[in-house]
């Protein structure tokens, strides 16, 4: 089989070509719900939002994407596959004991992933810490963060939530992909939880990319910034 | 044949039918196994979701209350995420319960370090009193449940897919399963089988221990064969050395830790493969105890 891979001089990776590509990890017919529930937002980050590609993967002043949501990486693995982070034969060997990729990210295996992850809870705070990082060296990306819904019952979270916005981090934003598979989920709560603390809400369609750019693009005044974005439930 | 997370579940269950004063309490994994429990009990049955420090301390909490309360998650997620809450929450309150982690060191090696546990007995080492137990096989798994709720003071039952072929009491003590006069092998929880072939045909006595704290050190030093002790534990290599050289310290001894490396295994696969890479398979542990033997020459 011939695979059609994007580089990123060239045009962007289609979701059909992205769905092949994790086809390779899972089998055709096995998209787990946490790979593909995540798909659109990372393509849509890497298409049309985040200044990061191969070439600039080591820059300290690349925008940084952070996956807490480890446990559905293979959207992600696809995405920087087919980007040219990585050659795109590592995918087959998913999981396999000498294979940099496994179901659960690692940043010292895996060029372009920034925090390996796969333990809920994790990728916020340092999201945190990596926005203060950069403002303390007088840098200024954005440091976008993954989570999932049902993570923010992790009350790590909601320290960093806290922080985030008494630091007025406006480099920071959190997307929750919500597909609402918290146990003791509330509607609207998530927004709620996050605005309370000062932070920017918007709530979008999680498979709408022009809706996804738009939100993810916005750089939010004065304080860091959450994008809700629903996908279909568990 | 029912596993052993499986037959925790079960065991589990049946403890909260039969006694009023016995809780669960758990963060969403293994919930697949509860769900019928948790209808017939919804007050001492409870979800608290991804929560593990506060399922820690809600366990702890009930403990307070005069429960017997069941904490279970990974045991990445009970003891390496929550040990400050394991620490205080039962520890320092002195209240008492029982703690089960699964997956151990190799249930998820296919998830990665994060859903490895290596240093949950390590860890548990530095809360003073607590028993921790590593059943071999499913119907261990039952018989050291029900002894440590039914007891009392805090307990970790750690449950993982690996099993021994052999059947042994889970009355916390040393067993002696082969006699030999050349040295004593110990192999703790289920690294038995991998043990006994590794040791086929070698003068060694091998005991096994199905419950590492409190070591039962006085049947090692009954039936201690020769002056090397080697010791195999399918968690950080070492964990147990301490109390075996105390427990020898009036005895001139040698003494050879297997175990995970204190290192970062930045590797996934299948747990078999986690076993052979760290030595811990039959080849491995056979490879490790002949050197050790013949360097005492």
């Amino acid at each position: 089989m011939t695979l059609t891979v994007t580089h990123p001089t060239g045009p962007a990776p289609t979701r059909t070509e992205l769905l092949r590509l994790i086809g390779l990890m899972t089998g055709d017919e096995k998209h787990s719900a946490a790979a593909t529930s995540t798909l659109d937002v990372i393509r849509v980050l890497y298409d049309r939002v985040l200044h990061v590609d191969p070439a600039t993967a080591g820059d300290p002043g690349r925008d940084r994407f952070l996956l807490s949501k480890g446990h559905g990486p293979m959207a992600h693995y696809a995405v920087l596959a087919a980007r040219g982070f990585f050659p795109v034969e590592w995918l087959a060997g998913w999981a396999r004991f000498d294979s940099p990729l496994g179901h659960h990210p690692d940043r010292n295996l895996v060029p372009g992933v920034e925090i390996s992850s796969g333990s809920l809870g994790h990728g916020l705070p340092l999201a945190v810490g990596t926005a203060l990082g950069l403002r303390a060296q007088g840098l200024d990306p954005r440091v976008v963060v993954l989570v999932g819904d049902a993570e923010l019952d992790e009350g790590s979270n909601h320290e960093a939530i806290q922080l985030a916005a008494a630091l007025r981090l406006d480099a920071l934003t959190v997307v929750v992909v919500d597909n609402a598979s918290a146990s003791y989920t509330v509607p609207g709560r998530i927004q709620r939880r996050f605005a309370t603390e000062g932070w920017h809400v918007e709530t979008v369609d999680g498979h709408d990319d022009a809706a996804l750019e738009r939100a993810l693009s916005r750089r939010t005044a004065g304080g860091p910034g959450v994008v809700v974005a629903r996908v279909e439930s568990r | 044949m029912t596993g052993p997370r499986e037959q925790f579940a079960r065991t589990a269950a049946d403890l909260v039918d039969d006694d009023s004063s016995v809780a669960l309490v758990y963060a969403e994994i293994s919930g697949q196994f509860f769900a019928s429990v948790a209808a017939r009990h919804p007050d001492r049955v409870v979800n608290v979701g991804i929560r593990e420090q506060l399922l820690v301390n809600v366990g702890a909490g009930m403990a307070l209350t005069g429960l017997r309360p069941i904490v279970h998650t990974f045991g990445s997620f009970l003891v390496e995420r929550a040990f400050e809450q394991v620490k205080l929450g039962f520890g320092h309150q002195d209240v008492g319960g029982v703690l089960v982690g699964a997956g151990g060191s190799f249930d998820v090696s296919g998830g990665g370090r994060t859903h490895q546990s290596p240093g949950d007995v390590a860890l548990l080492d530095a809360v003073p009193g607590i028993q921790v137990h590593a059943p071999g096989t499913s119907r261990e798994v039952d018989a050291v449940l029900r002894r440590a709720v039914a007891g009392s003071g805090l307990h970790y039952v750690r449950v993982v897919s690996q099993t021994n072929g052999v059947e042994l009491p889970a009355d916390g003590r040393l067993h002696v399963v082969r006699r030999g006069g050349r040295a004593t092998v110990i192999a703790c929880g289920p690294v038995l089988d991998a043990v006994l072939a590794a040791t086929e045909g070698r003068d060694v006595s091998v005991l096994h221990a199905g419950t590492v704290r409190p070591f039962d050190v006085a049947t090692l030093r009954a039936v201690q064969a020769g002056t090397d002790v080697v010791l195999v534990e399918p968690w950080y290599a070492g964990t147990s050395a301490h109390v075996i050289s105390e427990a020898l310290s009036d005895r001139p001894h040698r003494l050879l830790s297997l175990g995970v490396p204190r290192t970062e295994f930045r590797h996934y696969g299948t747990p078999q493969e986690h076993v052979v890479a760290h030595g811990l398979d039959a080849a491995g542990i056979r490879r490790s105890l002949d050197g050790f033997l013949t360097s005492a020459a």
